[in-house]
């Protein structure tokens, strides 16, 4: 892990959904300008922790840092406002909106930018094709494609992605790895939960490791690709049998 | 990636068609009625008539319809902004009674302008205030809702009768606008054709805003999925006081239109038009006001040609017609992608 100052950095958050403790003392590390991997079995706090960090939940205990600044008590449009996109499981399409109408929200700061949409195009070219098409047409792979360059059309401090492999076909997957990795070459931490280890050794990192609402391992990426036994200890699989 | 802009060229690609079908409903009810009707000027009275009440309900019903969507409100009292507008419309146009009077159709019109805008900004501002106090501690709570809201129309309705008293009050049309005229042997009421030239303009205006402005696609979103445009850094609860407090101004201009399409007020008009409010909103698809519109001139439109027709029918002909349309598409005529 970088000595540098993490971009963000959960300490012990606790979160509560009605009668449900779900996050028991979440510790989490992003650094900047990289991709970290929050890996683990359903259930586990995966999706909670990234709902919690966008003020769609609120943190119970413990303290979420960004660049220094105190996320408590934030609301969620506070929290995107200083340039953290969230594409949610569900993909949160607009399904009535064209896919022109779905960027153009996203470009909060103005008209779109003609030299980021070239880029998204490159790696998603359906949603060229289907511009001025409702969203709801799209396949579940072009949706989330979509999703993913909502959080692309103006540029972004941190992004949280919420298993963004989900389902799609492996072409529009290695599409997916080369925008996340330009997207950190252009400086932008990404905070990615993935199920899918294969996925996740090819994009991240960093990675940390949660069961039951707590971190168990957080380390580098290529450490636990090289260790068999700690992937089996902690993921209950080895990478072999992903692939 | 490619070097030359690809982003340039997006604008040319083909379109989604449009789903046109329940479009073609009204003008297919409007031809269906003429040989129930028999009488062709009759029908094209009837029609008018039709037009404007459906337009009327209109503009009534798309702010509930909005305000459902977008925060899933459910909101029994919307009726209370219908009799207040009603009311505060009873007493502009009494004040300016010489203007009512006045034989220039400019003058009758700045009196109906002044009546309607009183309407509206009280409508709107009781509105927001009920936003406030009623409705904002319900959030989410879709029985308590229910409860809430109609008690704060009961109580509404009561602070009404304080202020104006329980009789039936007339509610007088502009000199200009009274009578009809005739084009064809087809009677036509001034005051009719008035409110279809403002109820066309109203969803105009909103059509436009919605789709072509930017608030309009938030508000678009914010029905479909509110958390999303949060997450977007956009505040939904300004957006939604925002559409509250437009929906409740609507709603207040279309209580005064009401009171003059009836020629009188009481303090029920809110409640008499809430069943009508609601069969339109579920027709058209909830959230939706496209839906809401296509819905509003059906109902208008059945209410006018079955009460001429069968006026023992037209007791449930409004229901039958919902019935009808939710076996068609059961979310309604334009169902709005929920989350």
């Amino acid at each position: 892990m970088s000595a540098e100052q993490p971009l963000l950095a959960l300490a012990g958050v606790h979160t509560h959904i009605g009668p449900y403790h779900i996050l028991h003392g979440v510790d989490l590390l992003v650094p900047k300008g990289g991709i970290t991997m929050l890996l683990g079995r359903n259930g586990a706090g995966k999706t909670t922790t990234l709902r919690t960090i966008m003020g769609l939940w609120q943190a119970s205990a413990g303290e979420i840092r960004f660049d220094g600044r105190n996320l408590a008590g934030l609301e969620t449009p506070d929290v995107a406002r200083l340039d953290i996109a969230y594409v949610p499981e569900n993909m949160g399409i607009f399904s009535d909106l064209t896919v022109r109408e779905n960027l153009f929200l996203a470009a909060r700061q103005g008209p779109l930018d003609n030299a980021r949409l070239d880029r998204i195009f490159g790696y998603m070219p359906a949603l060229k094709t289907f511009w001025q098409q409702p969203a709801g047409l799209l396949s579940g792979g072009q949706k989330q494609m979509l999703s993913i360059a909502r959080a692309m059309v103006e540029p972004r401090r941190l992004l949280l992605v919420d298993e963004p492999s989900k389902g799609l076909a492996p072409t529009i997957i290695q599409n997916l790895i080369l925008a996340f990795h330009a997207l950190r070459d252009d400086g932008a931490a990404i905070l990615l939960v993935e199920q899918n280890f294969n996925f996740a050794s090819n994009v991240g990192d960093t990675v940390a490791v949660m069961d039951n609402g707590r971190v168990l391992h957080a380390g580098s990426m290529s450490d636990l690709v090289a260790d068999e036994a700690l992937q089996t200890r902690l993921l209950g699989l080895s990478l072999d049998s992903h692939q | 990636m490619s070097t030359t802009s690809v982003a340039s060229t997006v604008e040319d690609l083909p379109v989604a068609p449009r789903d046109w079908l329940p479009v073609l409903l009204v003008p297919l009810l409007i031809l269906a009625a003429l040989p129930l009707v028999g009488s062709p000027s009759t029908w094209g009275t009837l029609t008018i008539a039709g037009l404007a009440m459906g337009l009327i309900i209109f503009m009534v019903a798309s702010g509930l319809t909005l305000v459902f969507g977008l925060m899933d409100v459910m909101n029994f009292g919307h009726g209370i902004f219908v009799a207040l507008g009603a009311f505060v419309g009873v007493s502009t146009l009494t004040g300016l009674s010489t203007w009512i009077a006045s034989p220039s159709f400019a003058v009758n019109l700045a009196a109906l302008a002044c009546a309607g805008l009183a309407a509206a900004a009280v409508a709107g501002a009781v509105g927001v205030l009920f936003e406030r106090v009623v409705v904002r501690p319900v959030y989410g709570l879709h029985l308590k809702q229910i409860l809430v809201t109609m008690g704060g129309m009961i109580i509404a309705e009561q602070v009404i009768l304080a202020l104006w008293g329980p009789e039936a009050r007339p509610m007088m049309r502009p000199a200009s606008l009274q009578g009809a005229f005739f084009i064809a042997d087809v009677a036509i009421e001034k005051f009719r054709l008035l409110a279809v030239c403002v109820g066309l303009t109203i969803f105009a205006g909103m059509f436009l805003l919605l789709n072509r402005t930017k608030l309009g696609l938030l508000i678009r979103a914010g029905v479909q999925d509110r958390e999303m445009v949060e997450a977007l850094g956009y505040r939904v609860r300004f957006l939604f006081i925002g559409v509250f407090a437009a929906g409740s101004a609507l709603a207040g201009l279309g209580g005064t239109m009401f009171g003059l399409y009836q020629e009188s007020v009481t303090t029920a008009i809110g409640a008499q038009m809430m069943v009508l409010i609601f069969i339109v909103i579920i027709i058209g698809g909830l959230g939706s006001v496209g839906g809401c519109f296509v819905g509003a001139l059906l109902v208008g439109l059945t209410a006018n040609y079955v009460g001429f027709v069968a006026p023992k029918v037209n007791l449930f002909s409004n229901i039958l017609l919902m019935v009808l349309i939710l076996l068609w598409r059961p979310r309604g005529l334009f169902p709005v992608a929920k989350r």
